[in-house]
C-alpha cells in the first residue's frame, strides 16, 4: 500500500453544493412570500393581476415544500454523500470511471427533474398528495435519479478499502432503501390515457394525468405512511448520517458511544414506520391503527433522543468549542432542536392533544422547528465544514458565520413560538361553546385573530432567509476570493485556531 | 451479529429493508383486504363534477381546506355529520388535507349556494369580511378540461369497477344513475347540460355567454363539484 493520503475527488459533491444553496434560496424565498400572503392577502398579487394564477398562495405552497424537501435537503444529502462516502470508505471517486460518470449523470438528471417539477407545479399539474405531487412521467424520472443514487452508494461500497461500514453509511443506505420503498408504493397510479370509451376512443385528455391506485381511506393510509416517513428518511435519517460524520470531525472528538448508536439506528428503523398513523387520528382509519400510530410515536422518543444525546455527549469535556466555533454552534443547536422537535412530535401524537393541534398552525410550527433548526442548521454546518476542503480555501469570514447563527436562531425562535400560540389559540377557539352549547366563534373569528402571529412568523422566516443569504455569500467568497491552500486540510478545523 | 452485518453491506441492506417494511405489512395490508365500500347515498362523480375536482386539485384548495369532519361536537355543530369511511369510496385521490387555514368543505354543498361561491371566488373578502383567501378570478376565464375528466371516468370504470350507468342506492330508498358518455362528444354534451344548470344560477355575463356558446369555464365545473359535496 502506498503511504500518502488518498486524493478524494469532490467534483460531484461540488455540483450538489451549488444546487443545495440555489434551491435553498428559492425554497425559502417562496416560504417567506407564503408567510406574508397569510398575514397580508394583498401579497397574492405580488406580480400583478395578470400573473395572479401563478403567484397565489395555493399554487406556490407545493412549490415551497417540494423546493425545500426535494431541492435543498435532497441536494444537501447528495452533496454530503459524495463527500462523506469516499472518506469513510477510504476510496476515491477518481478510482472508478464508471462511478464518476454515474455521479455526473445523477447530478444532471436531477437538475432536469427539478426544472420540470418547477414548471409543472406552477402550471397546476399535481396529484394533490403532499410531497408526492408529481404526475407519473415525473415519478418515473425520479425513480431513475434515485436508482443512480443507489448505484453510486453500493458501487462505492463495492470498491471500498475500509471493510467495516461507518455509522453514517448505515444511515445513507437506510435513506436510499426507505425512500425507494415509500415513493414507489405511494405513487402507484393508472394513467388515464388507458381509458377506452364505448366508441373505441382512447388516449383522451391530458396524457400525463393519472388516477390513484387507492381510494379514500386506503389512499389516506398509504399517503401518510409515505408522508410521515418521507420526513423520517429525508429529514431525519440522512441528517443523522451527516452529524455522525461532521460533528466528530469538526470537534476532533470520538463518538461517545457505539452501542448507543447501534440502539438508535435499529430502533429508529423499526419504530419510525409505525408512527404514520398519527396523521390520521380521529379520521375514518381503523381505531387500532390510530392507537398504534400514537403509541409508536411516543416510543420514537427513545431512538431519536439516543442519537441526539450521543451527539451532545460527544462534546463532553469540550464544551468550550461551542463558545469558540460558530460551526460547532450550528451542530450542537441542531441536535438540540432535533431533541426538541422529537419530543414535540410525540406530544402532538397523543390523541387528546391531537384533537386540538390537528389542522392548526401548531403542526406547521412543529415542522419548521425541525427543518429550520435541525435540517437547515445541519446541512449548512456540513457545507461549511466541506467548503475549505473541497475548494482548498479557508472559510471567508468567521464573524459573518457567527452573525448568521444568531440571526437564524432568532428567526427559528420567532417562527415556532408564534405558530404555537396561533395553533393552540385556533384549536381552542374552534371547539369553544358558549353557555347555551352553541359554537362560540364563527370560523372567520378564528382566522382574523391570527394576524399578529402570522406577521411575526413572516418576520421569523425572513430572518432565516437573510441568514441563508449570508451563508451563500460566505461560501461564494470562500470559493472565489482567497488564495489556494498548499495542501488539503486533513484534521484541523479552520474554526479551531 | 451487528459487527458482522457492518462488514457485509448486502445483508445489512436486507436487514434494514425487512425492519422498515415490517410496519407497512402489518398496518396497511389488512385494511386493503377490506376494499372501500361506498355507504348508501354515495354516488360516483359526474363528468362535470370530476372536472371541477380537477380544478380543486390544480389550485391546491386542499392546502388550506380539509374534507374530514372529526367526531367531536364542535365539528359536527359546525360542519355536519362526522365523516364515514364509505363516503370516500370514489375519492381518488383522497382530499382530507392536513391544514384548516379555511373551514372544512366535506359537506359544503349542504349550506352554500352557487351564487355564494360565485361571489366568493371572485372576491372572498367581500363575502366574508376579514377573509385571507386569495381571489380566483382566472377560473372565470380558463376552460375546464372535460376530456381528461372523461378519460378518468373511463379508467376508474374499467380498472376499479366504479358503477357508471348503473343504479346506485340512495338514502331515501330510491336509486340514482350517474351517466357516463359513450364517446368524447357524448361526454361533452352531458357535461354541458349540467353546466347550463349551474350557469343559470350565476350572474357573471361572460360565464353565461361562454356556456351558451358550448364552453365550460373552470368556475362552473368547480361549483358543480362543491355543490356535490354533501
Amino acid at each position: 500500500m502506498e503511504n500518502r493520503p488518498l486524493e478524494y475527488d469532490y467534483s460531484v459533491a461540488k455540483m450538489f453544493m451549488f444546487t443545495t444553496i440555489i434551491l435553498g434560496i428559492v425554497g425559502m424565498l417562496i416560504g417567506v412570500i407564503l408567510a406574508f400572503q397569510l398575514a397580508f392577502p394583498g401579497v397574492n398579487l405580488i406580480l400583478g393581476e395578470s400573473l395572479a394564477e401563478y403567484t397565489n398562495f395555493s399554487r406556490l405552497r407545493p412549490l415551497h415544500t417540494d423546493a425545500v424537501i426535494f431541492g435543498f435537503t435532497l441536494s444537501g444529502i447528495f452533496a454530503t454523500w459524495y463527500y462523506v462516502g469516499q472518506r469513510v470508505l477510504k476510496v476515491s471517486m477518481a478510482e472508478s470511471k464508471f462511478l464518476m460518470a454515474l455521479g455526473k449523470i445523477h447530478f444532471w438528471l436531477y437538475l432536469v427533474v427539478v426544472a420540470v417539477v418547477v414548471v409543472s407545479l406552477l402550471a397546476g399539474v399535481t396529484s394533490s398528495k403532499e410531497y408526492a405531487e408529481f404526475e407519473w412521467p415525473i415519478d418515473i424520472a425520479v425513480v431513475v435519479v434515485w436508482v443512480t443514487f443507489g448505484m453510486s452508494i453500493f458501487g462505492l461500497i463495492g470498491i471500498r478499502r475500509e471493510k467495516s461500514l461507518y455509522i453514517s453509511i448505515w444511515y445513507y443506505i437506510a435513506t436510499f432503501l426507505g425512500i425507494a420503498m415509500l415513493y414507489l408504493f405511494n405513487n402507484m397510479a393508472i394513467p388515464t390515457m388507458l381509458g377506452t370509451s364505448a366508441a373505441g376512443e382512447s388516449g383522451i385528455g391530458a396524457w400525463y394525468h393519472s388516477v390513484s391506485m387507492y381510494a379514500g381511506t386506503n389512499d389516506a393510509l398509504v399517503q401518510w405512511w409515505y408522508g410521515h416517513n418521507a420526513v423520517a428518511f429525508g429529514f431525519t435519517v440522512p441528517i443523522v448520517a451527516m452529524i455522525y460524520y461532521f460533528l466528530p470531525k469538526e470537534s476532533g472528538q470520538a463518538i461517545y458511544s457505539y452501542k448507543l448508536s447501534l440502539l438508535s439506528f435499529w430502533g429508529l428503523m423499526f419504530v419510525y414506520l409505525w408512527a404514520g398513523g398519527h396523521h390520521l387520528l380521529y379520521s375514518t382509519v381503523p381505531d387500532w391503527m390510530q392507537t398504534m400510530g400514537s403509541i409508536f410515536s411516543i416510543i420514537l422518543i427513545l431512538p431519536s433522543w439516543g442519537s441526539a444525546i450521543n451527539m451532545l455527549l460527544t462534546m463532553k469535556g469540550e464544551w468550550q468549542q461551542v463558545a469558540a466555533s460558530p460551526l460547532i454552534k450550528f451542530m450542537v443547536l441542531g441536535s438540540t432542536f432535533y431533541m426538541f422537535s422529537t419530543l414535540e412530535g410525540p406530544i402532538q401524537a397523543i390523541k387528546s392533544v391531537n384533537a386540538i393541534a390537528h389542522f392548526t398552525d401548531w403542526i406547521v410550527g412543529h415542522v419548521h422547528d425541525g427543518v429550520l433548526g435541525w435540517v437547515g442548521f445541519m446541512i449548512m454546518a456540513a457545507l461549511y465544514h466541506m467548503a475549505p476542503r473541497v475548494f482548498k480555501r479557508e472559510i471567508y469570514s468567521k464573524s459573518l458565520m457567527a452573525a448568521q447563527f444568531w440571526i437564524q436562531t432568532l428567526g427559528v425562535v420567532l417562527y415556532f413560538t408564534s405558530m404555537w400560540i396561533a395553533g393552540i389559540t385556533q384549536g381552542m377557539m374552534w371547539r369553544a361553546h358558549d353557555e347555551f352549547g352553541n359554537l362560540a366563534y364563527s370560523f372567520i373569528d378564528t382566522v382574523t385573530v391570527l394576524h399578529p402571529y402570522y406577521t411575526i412568523r413572516g418576520v421569523g422566516g425572513l430572518l432565516y432567509l437573510v441568514g441563508f443569504l449570508m451563508f451563500a455569500y460566505n461560501i461564494y467568497k470562500t470559493m472565489s476570493a482567497r488564495p489556494v491552500e498548499e495542501r488539503e486540510l486533513q484534521n484541523s478545523s479552520p474554526m479551531g485556531a | 451479529m451487528f459487527h458482522w452485518l457492518e462488514k457485509h453491506p448486502f445483508f445489512f441492506a436486507v436487514g434494514v429493508f425487512v425492519t422498515i417494511a415490517f410496519a407497512g405489512l402489518i398496518e396497511i395490508l389488512p385494511n386493503f383486504a377490506q376494499q372501500s365500500r361506498p355507504v348508501i347515498g354515495t354516488a360516483p362523480y359526474s363528468t362535470l363534477e370530476l372536472a371541477g375536482r380537477h380544478v380543486y386539485i390544480k389550485n391546491s384548495c386542499n392546502a388550506c381546506h380539509s374534507q374530514l369532519v372529526r367526531p367531536f361536537k364542535s365539528e359536527t355543530d359546525r360542519y355536519g355529520h362526522y365523516s364515514l369511511s364509505g363516503e370516500y369510496a370514489y375519492d381518488r385521490p383522497f382530499l382530507w388535507g392536513s391544514k384548516r387555514t379555511g373551514p372544512d368543505l366535506m359537506r359544503v354543498g349542504n349550506y352554500r349556494t352557487t351564487d355564494w361561491h360565485e361571489n366568493h371566488m371572485k372576491d372572498p373578502a367581500s363575502v366574508v369580511p376579514g377573509s385571507i383567501m386569495p381571489a380566483y378570478r382566472w377560473m372565470f376565464a380558463n376552460s375546464a378540461d372535460i376530456e381528461t375528466a372523461f378519460a378518468e371516468q373511463l379508467t376508474i370504470a374499467q380498472f376499479f369497477s366504479v358503477p357508471y350507468n348503473q343504479p346506485v342506492p340512495m338514502r331515501d330508498g330510491s336509486s340514482a344513475v350517474v351517466k357516463m358518455g359513450g364517446s368524447v362528444s357524448d361526454a361533452k354534451a352531458l357535461a354541458l347540460e349540467e353546466a347550463k344548470a349551474v350557469a343559470a344560477d350565476m350572474k357573471d355575463q361572460d360565464v353565461k355567454d361562454a356556456v351558451a356558446r358550448g364552453e365550460i369555464p373552470e368556475i362552473v365545473a368547480l361549483i358543480a363539484y362543491l355543490n356535490s359535496l354533501k
